[in-house]
């Protein structure tokens, strides 16, 4: 049982529940109290003691019906459980699996232990072979889906396949009908092995491979991103912004450090003669991040405001207040469409509205300053994405100084590499003397970083 | 033989507690068989009004226990939760013993002695006596043990959190001037969340987590037959289903069971027999609380009076 479990705890953190030591021995303790006859007690114990929030909880349930859907017959027999048990030995090798059931008499017949399990069709005990055959192949390592057929192989090998196939052989030219029905069932067999590999992969291997996946996304140049990828890459962003606000929306009592209050200590302490039993302390006053975001939505850089207008969006608890503007050719104001709507709609309607011209910059930033200015205040933080390519048109770099001037910060984040800053109609260059800082943004990994240094300035 | 046991425990701890009037789903009832089993806290999380601070009064009430609660807040810190020092007894007491200290020292000789006497003196002032136990340290000197519970922990500040580790693991506090102070019998400990913030994984650990949804249909009557008794049966059924139609809408805040309970009890006050257009639109602001949740539920309400009536058929 307690193999059983451990195997448990293994597929949970596949599924990518933290299962740590203390609270694998917690389970333990809950499982020792429940017992194991009531399968949905079961479920409900491991479930409080292992999952600490409610995804969690929907993964680990999931996992745990996957888990126990396996073999069951395993659940009403103990003997399955001790050949399992036994099937552990570390020097378990093939052979001596195969053997060691060879050893328990030979059939009359002079078939194989795996081929007599089959021809007696007794399911249970087949299915405990394979459980044990699949702790001795390590199905639990199994991490990518291309390992399927590898540890098909070894399960069956460690079942006896080669006895089987001599026992096939030889009975091909002595019982021909029995071969049949042999071969049938080794058939069969095989796709019962086929399934239980899928299993432990779908058990073990989910969160490596999703690891592996959002690395290949994290790095992936955003505005070349294909249409299937879109959707991965908006979780991707969630996932992101859930990150950022753990670390930043915690409530900080750094604050309350600071000088003595001396007119407030003594007033506080007036009933005790002026002795200072409670002292007060002078708060730090800390604001919270104000920003505004001014996105260019024209060709290229569209997909990498997209991605980066969900994210600042999706940072409430850690950003006070967010004004979002995108524009090509001119500038509008899109924050009440990405509160109001969903990703997908808000998108559609700000490209319906501004989107695909050719850009501007400097009518884009003509209209800023004639509409929005006084949205900036000492604290807020400017973020202006955009290649800066102002199709040879004035890029009116003049407003941006006054921009960088009413701001705490101006921050350009630029989706094209520093090589071409500069050449073609780029004018970077220009910019980048009003901004405090200008940085590349062109994947997920740099956009995260970006934000967070920008929030971070804040703390 | 244990596994029978545990079976007929839980169900024993679901009877308990629908004693005192709080119908519990088989997930909370087996929390509360675990928690006592291995001596472990709960915390219980899911959204407003769902009986999250209800079961820990259950609980206390069951088992004919105390409750002790300690509401959180932001700035909430020691001074407030665990024990404070009573500056002003401190003060009165040395001024009243001020002329005793003369004598007291007068017999010493030299500065030194009378350093040393002091001393001891020193000691009388940070005992026992003049410890202000707030609810934490009041839940671990319970002689009788206690329930204690930590109610809206996420709007603490995340220090607290790291106060109440210590408690939560191995009920006791340490109190620098007086040592460590021990549970006399381990309190059972309810935290409860509105997950406004996301808790730190040490207290997570620390903890059973449990989370208490919007209850199924047949629970959610249950609980309305428990609490509001005269209500009749139709009718529960009916409101019950409504209010199930009303959770699928896309609102600003759901109504959860205070909210079905205090609406069984404005159905009975009108004396509704059953559920129609007028009666549900003249009620809606008991069960949402926002002007723009009213709006959109308005237009669906005949729909979903039709659709609470037809479940019932088959129900």
């Amino acid at each position: 049982m307690r193999e059983n479990l451990h195997r448990f705890f293994r597929a949970a953190r596949g599924a990518g529940v933290h299962v740590s030591p203390a609270e694998s021995i917690d389970a333990m303790r809950a499982v020792a109290q429940v017992g194991l006859t009531d399968r949905a007690i079961l479920r409900d114990a491991l479930l409080l003691t292992l999952a600490k929030s409610q995804d969690e909880k929907l993964a680990l349930g999931d996992c745990f019906d996957l888990f126990f859907s396996q073999p069951e017959p395993r659940q009403d027999q103990p003997e399955a459980d001790d050949s399992d048990e036994a099937s552990q030995d570390p020097d378990q090798s093939p052979s001596s699996s195969s053997a060691s059931e060879a050893g328990e008499g030979q059939p009359p017949e002079g078939l194989g232990p795996l081929a007599q399990m089959l021809m007696s069709q007794d399911r249970n005990s087949i299915a405990a072979a394979i459980a044990s055959a699949s702790g001795a192949a390590s199905l639990s390592d199994i991490r990518y889906s291309t390992q399927r057929g590898i540890f098909s192989s070894r399960i069956l090998d460690a079942m006896g396949l080669q006895r089987l196939r001599d026992d096939l052989d030889e009975l091909t030219s002595t019982n021909p009908a029995l071969a049949e029905r042999l071969r049938a069932a080794l058939d069969a067999l095989r796709e019962a092995v086929r399934d239980t590999v899928s299993q432990g992969l779908a058990l073990y291997a989910r969160e490596e491979a999703e690891n592996l996946r959002n690395e290949i996304l994290r790095n992936a140049p955003l505005a070349r991103i294909e249409r299937r990828q879109v959707a991965e890459m908006r979780a991707l962003i969630r996932q992101i912004a859930r990150r950022l606000r753990e670390r930043y929306s915690k409530p900080r009592k750094r604050q309350r450090r600071g000088h003595l209050d001396v007119r407030r200590t003594l007033r506080r302490n007036a009933a005790w003669g002026g002795v200072p039993f409670l002292t007060a302390w002078k708060r730090k006053h800390r604001d919270r991040p104000k920003i505004v975001a001014i996105c260019d939505v024209s060709g290229s850089v569209a997909q990498v405001s997209d991605f980066f207008l969900l994210l600042i969006h999706s940072l409430h608890e850690v950003v006070d207040d967010v004004r979002s503007f995108a524009f090509s050719s001119h500038l509008i104001e899109v924050s009440e469409i990405l509160e109001k709507k969903s990703p997908e709609e808000a998108m559609a309607e700000i490209m319906s509205k501004v989107g695909f011209g050719s850009s501007d910059y400097g009518s884009s930033l003509v209209d800023f300053e004639k509409d929005f200015m006084s949205a900036l205040t000492p604290q807020t933080t400017v973020i202006v994405l955009g290649d800066a390519r102002s199709n040879n048109l004035d890029p009116r770099a003049d407003i941006l100084r006054r921009v960088s001037e009413r701001s705490k910060r101006l921050v350009w984040l630029n989706p094209e590499g520093r090589l071409a800053w500069g050449f073609g109609d780029s004018e970077m260059p220009r910019y980048a003397t009003f901004c405090s800082v200008v940085r590349q943004c062109a994947t997920a990994q740099q956009l995260e970083r970006a934000v967070s240094d920008i929030v971070a300035t804040y703390q | 033989m244990a596994e029978q046991k545990a079976s007929t425990s839980i169900e024993a701890v679901e009877s308990g507690l629908a004693a005192q009037g709080y119908i519990a789903s088989r997930q909370i009832a087996t929390a509360v068989y675990l928690s006592q089993q291995i001596e472990k806290p709960i915390l219980v999380e899911g959204p407003a009004g769902v009986g999250k601070t209800e079961l820990a009064k259950a609980i206390a009430a069951w088992r004919g226990m105390k409750m002790i609660r300690l509401q959180c807040y932001e700035g909430l810190d020691e001074a407030k939760a665990l024990y404070e020092w009573k500056y002003a007894k401190q003060l009165l007491y040395t001024q009243i013993l001020k002329d005793k200290l003369g004598e007291v020292l007068g017999g010493a000789q030299t500065l030194h002695a009378a350093l040393e006497q002091l001393h001891d003196f020193g000691d009388v002032f940070f005992s026992k006596e003049f410890v202000e136990p707030r609810p934490l340290l009041q839940a671990l000197e319970q002689p009788g043990g206690c329930v204690l519970l930590i109610d809206e922990i996420d709007k603490s500040d995340a220090e607290f959190e790291s106060l109440l580790l210590e408690i939560l693991s191995d009920f006791q506090v340490t109190i620098p001037e007086l040592g460590t102070v021990s549970a006399i019998t381990p309190p059972t400990v309810i935290l409860t969340s509105n997950s406004e913030r996301d808790l730190g994984d040490a207290l997570k650990r620390r903890c059973l987590h449990l989370h208490i949804g919007f209850p199924e249909q047949r629970l959610e009557e249950r609980i309305v037959e428990s609490r509001v008794p005269n209500i009749s049966q139709t009718l529960r059924r009916q409101m019950v289903g409504f209010i199930h139609e009303i959770r699928s809408l896309d609102l600003k805040k759901l109504p959860s069971v205070s909210e079905t309970i205090d609406w069984a009890r404005v159905l009975v006050l009108l004396q509704a027999a059953e559920l129609d257009t007028e009666i549900v639109k003249d009620t809606l602001n008991v069960l949402l609380k926002y002007e723009a949740d009213i709006e959109a539920a308005h237009p669906q309400i005949t729909t979903f009076i039709a659709k609470a009536a037809r479940s019932n058929v088959f129900g």
